[in-house]
């Protein structure tokens, strides 16, 4: 199954985030938070690279991220998890997860399917 | 070229000077940070570099360029935010370079690396408001000077310091349009940039450095001759 980490500025909005997408994917997607830095506000490629290498089963991993750092640690963290087939999905994060989470529990899906339904979210509407 | 004892020593030299220097300016660059950006630079790049230093010891046996990327990643690990990516990611990657030993030539090719993976990593321009404002024109400036030029390392070097502070004082009167400051918009006008700021510092300190292993007498302001010519 293709595992999910979610990277932001905060812990508690990883986490909360992390927690909501779980609920999308019915309890079985593989979904790893991996906010903040240091028990502050930051992100840290030390402890994003983790989060890959514990939500990799074999199958790759796709990053949800929030902004600036994040996605620079990410891409340091993807190039220092040498053994995961990991990508980061350019949509917003909390949409994305949960359309990646969906998506993760399809018997299809692969890196790139979970990636192409995360980046799907940047076209929502909240009102119509 | 120097023997590699003789580079080692340098490099380990330069990671001392660079840490000291970022250690006396921690509350400057943290103050040019609070204005527009999370005022940690300081703190941060005195942290990481710091701990590259006390790395000492363990450096003792290694080559030059593993101890170039060694540093490299104790910055990515000790930094944080956009500046662990930005300066350490970009010296592990052009560590590289200096595979062959530091010469002349690897040091060029040193310069155009770390400035090349900083614009991919960070995706910023000249004229973003960011590092880039000073790395652009001083790696530009120093391969020019020492492949067009043939003008002697010392003085490609002390041409480039003066290149990369002309473009720490752009930074101030132009708007961000990476990074943190580029969510003020226009409230980041008129603001110095902290990440010029400390790569000017840092390049300040390698010239130091430069100075002593190459035993020359280099004549810091490029720049006031520049205009000096100017005039005439």
């Amino acid at each position: 199954m293709i595992g999910l980490v979610v990277v932001s500025h905060s812990a508690k909005a990883a986490e909360g985030i992390a927690d909501v997408a779980a609920q999308m994917g019915g309890g079985s997607a593989r979904i790893v938070p991996a906010g903040g830095e240091d028990g502050g506000i930051g992100t840290s490629p030390d402890t994003i690279r983790e989060a890959i290498e514990e939500a990799d089963d074999g199958d790759g991993v796709v990053v949800l991220v929030d902004l600036g750092s994040a996605v620079m640690n990410t891409e340091l963290a993807i190039e220092m998890a040498t053994d995961v087939n990991a990508s980061i999905a350019d949509a917003p994060i909390l949409e994305g997860t949960l359309n990646a989470a969906v998506e993760t529990t399809s018997k299809k899906a692969t890196l790139q399917s979970v990636v192409e339904r995360a980046e799907e979210a940047r076209e929502y509407r909240k009102l119509n | 070229m120097a023997d590699v004892d003789t580079q080692r020593e340098a490099v380990l030299d330069a990671l001392d000077n660079v840490a000291e220097r970022l250690t006396a300016e921690k509350s400057y660059l943290t103050d040019l940070d609070s204005a527009i950006g999370d005022a940690d630079h300081g703190s941060n790049m005195q942290r990481g570099f710091s701990k590259a230093a006390e790395k000492r010891d363990e450096f003792a046996d290694m080559d030059p360029d593993d101890i170039v990327k060694t540093i490299g990643t104790t910055l990515i690990s000790n930094v944080g935010g956009a500046s662990g990516p930005l300066y350490g990611g970009s010296i592990m990657f052009a560590s590289q370079e200096l595979d062959g030993g530091i010469t002349v030539e690897t040091s060029v090719a040193f310069a155009e690396a770390y400035l090349d993976k900083v614009k991919d990593r960070g995706g910023a321009q000249v004229g973003s408001k960011t590092m880039v404002d000073a790395l652009v024109p001083a790696v530009h400036t120093y391969k020019k000077s020492i492949e067009q030029d043939d003008l002697p390392p010392l003085e490609a070097l002390a041409k480039a310091v003066d290149a990369a502070e002309r473009g720490v004082q752009f930074t101030t009167p132009i708007k961000a349009l990476k990074g943190r400051a580029s969510f003020l918009d226009w409230r980041s006008v008129g603001h110095q940039d902290p990440g010029a700021t400390s790569t000017l510092f840092i390049m300040e300190e390698l010239l130091a450095t430069a100075e002593e292993y190459l035993d020359g007498d280099v004549e810091r302001d490029a720049r006031a001759a520049d205009a000096v010519r100017r005039d005439e």
